[in-house]
């Protein structure tokens, strides 16, 4: 089939989305703040002795409850930032690109509210 | 879109070898991309034997050597021949550069000479970059105002204001930054690519222009600024030495700046 679009009505498409400024932002913002949580959970826990009881109880201490949930919440939002950026890079069909990205959004809610909710359980004990 | 597969006649093949006169004892071997679409073969490499002794001393030197004395159906691009038209933009021993400011001297073994990475080839070391001029016609690389143009003198800028367009202005749009861009590759239907960002920039930071807002309206994009990963092979390769992966961070910069 011949091609009679200009070239710039191609470059034009539908237009500037605009957006992409916020998550370009969030995404530099969840990098950040994941740095001090990852160091506070890592090394915190590799400072308890492995045993069901000990783990436990450190969880249901409220900064270790506080900063898990928000480790787990920046973790899972970022990730779902990042995968986006992946998928818009490599998945080049239309069709293929909005099904990959909405079942990676919806795995990064699924991951993420399994792990706030398993968190939140242990610490009140319901 | 990634492409992992290739598609047909793009297997590269081995083509003629094109001896040096006899006598000749400063040789240096060029093997050069060919590809003719009118003969339905797929490309190969060429490798012409040329006599240094007789040859200027930049790759574009020896290119037109080759196309005057020993091979006349190799195509090229070129016209300046000082690094100012960006014509003769290419892939030389794996990088993108301008052949007439490259040296040969420079080049270890032989001189691998290819079109632009992954554009269509018109033919051997010609490509096709309508889509990348169209891409700087969409950033709408002129002057655009509201106020109406002093009568009786142009448009003053302060001497530090101009001083802005410096690193900018001097754009050749060569097309070796944006062809050597990994996400100009998988997406230049939707990125807008290094040169094109650049320029963009060259008119936003231009305080003589009255368009910056619409311009940057038109810059929010996930796809037309934002594929940019500062892979930095724009800035690596431009042969002006300028730098667009900073272009493209300053306008991401005001992009956040304006709504805080």
């Amino acid at each position: 089939m011949s091609d009679l679009r200009t070239p710039l009505s191609k470059v034009k498409g539908l237009g500037s989305a605009k957006e992409g400024t916020t998550h370009f932002w969030r995404q530099r913002m969840t990098a950040l703040l994941l740095i001090p949580l990852v160091l506070l959970i890592g090394f915190s826990l590799a400072a308890l002795p492995v045993d069901y009881a000990t783990l436990t109880s450190w969880i249901q201490r409220p900064w270790v409850l506080v900063a898990l949930v928000l480790l787990i919440v920046v973790t899972f939002y970022h990730a779902q930032l990042g995968l986006q950026v992946v998928i818009e890079d490599y998945v080049s069909s239309h069709s293929r690109r909005t099904v990959s990205l909405v079942i990676s959004n919806l795995s990064c809610l699924l991951l993420g509210t399994i792990g706030v909710v398993s968190v939140l359980k242990i610490s009140f004990g319901v | 879109m990634a492409e992992f597969t290739l598609p047909a006649n793009s297997v590269v093949k081995q083509g003629k070898l094109y001896k040096a006169t006899d006598g000749a004892t400063n040789i240096k071997r060029f093997v050069i991309y060919r590809y003719d679409p009118d003969s339905g073969d797929n490309p190969c490499t060429d490798t012409y034997e040329v006599d240094m002794d007789s040859c200027g001393p930049m790759v574009l030197d020896a290119l037109l050597k080759i196309k005057d004395e020993m091979d006349a159906t190799l195509s090229l691009r070129r016209s300046c021949r000082e690094g100012i038209c960006g014509s003769c933009s290419m892939n030389i021993d794996g990088t993108n550069t301008l052949a007439c400011t490259q040296s040969i001297s420079t080049i270890k073994g032989d001189v691998k000479v290819y079109p632009l990475p992954h554009q269509p080839v018109v033919k051997d070391l010609v490509s096709d970059l309508t889509n990348f001029y169209a891409q700087y016609a969409s950033v709408e690389p002129w002057m655009k105002t509201d106020s109406a143009t002093p009568p009786d003198r142009e448009r003053l800028q302060s001497r530090e204001d101009r001083e802005k367009l410096d690193g900018l202005y001097e754009c050749i749009l060569c097309a070796c930054c944006s062809t050597s861009c990994p996400s100009y590759w998988w997406n230049s239907d939707r990125y807008l690519g290094p040169a094109a960002l650049l320029n963009a920039y060259r008119w936003i930071v231009d305080s003589r222009d009255e368009a910056a807002g619409e311009r940057l309206d038109e810059l929010e994009d996930p796809f037309k600024l934002y594929r940019c990963h500062t892979i930095m092979n724009c800035t690596k390769v431009c042969p002006k030495s300028l730098n667009p992966a900073r272009a493209i961070a300053e306008t991401r910069k005001l992009l956040v700046q304006r709504k805080m």
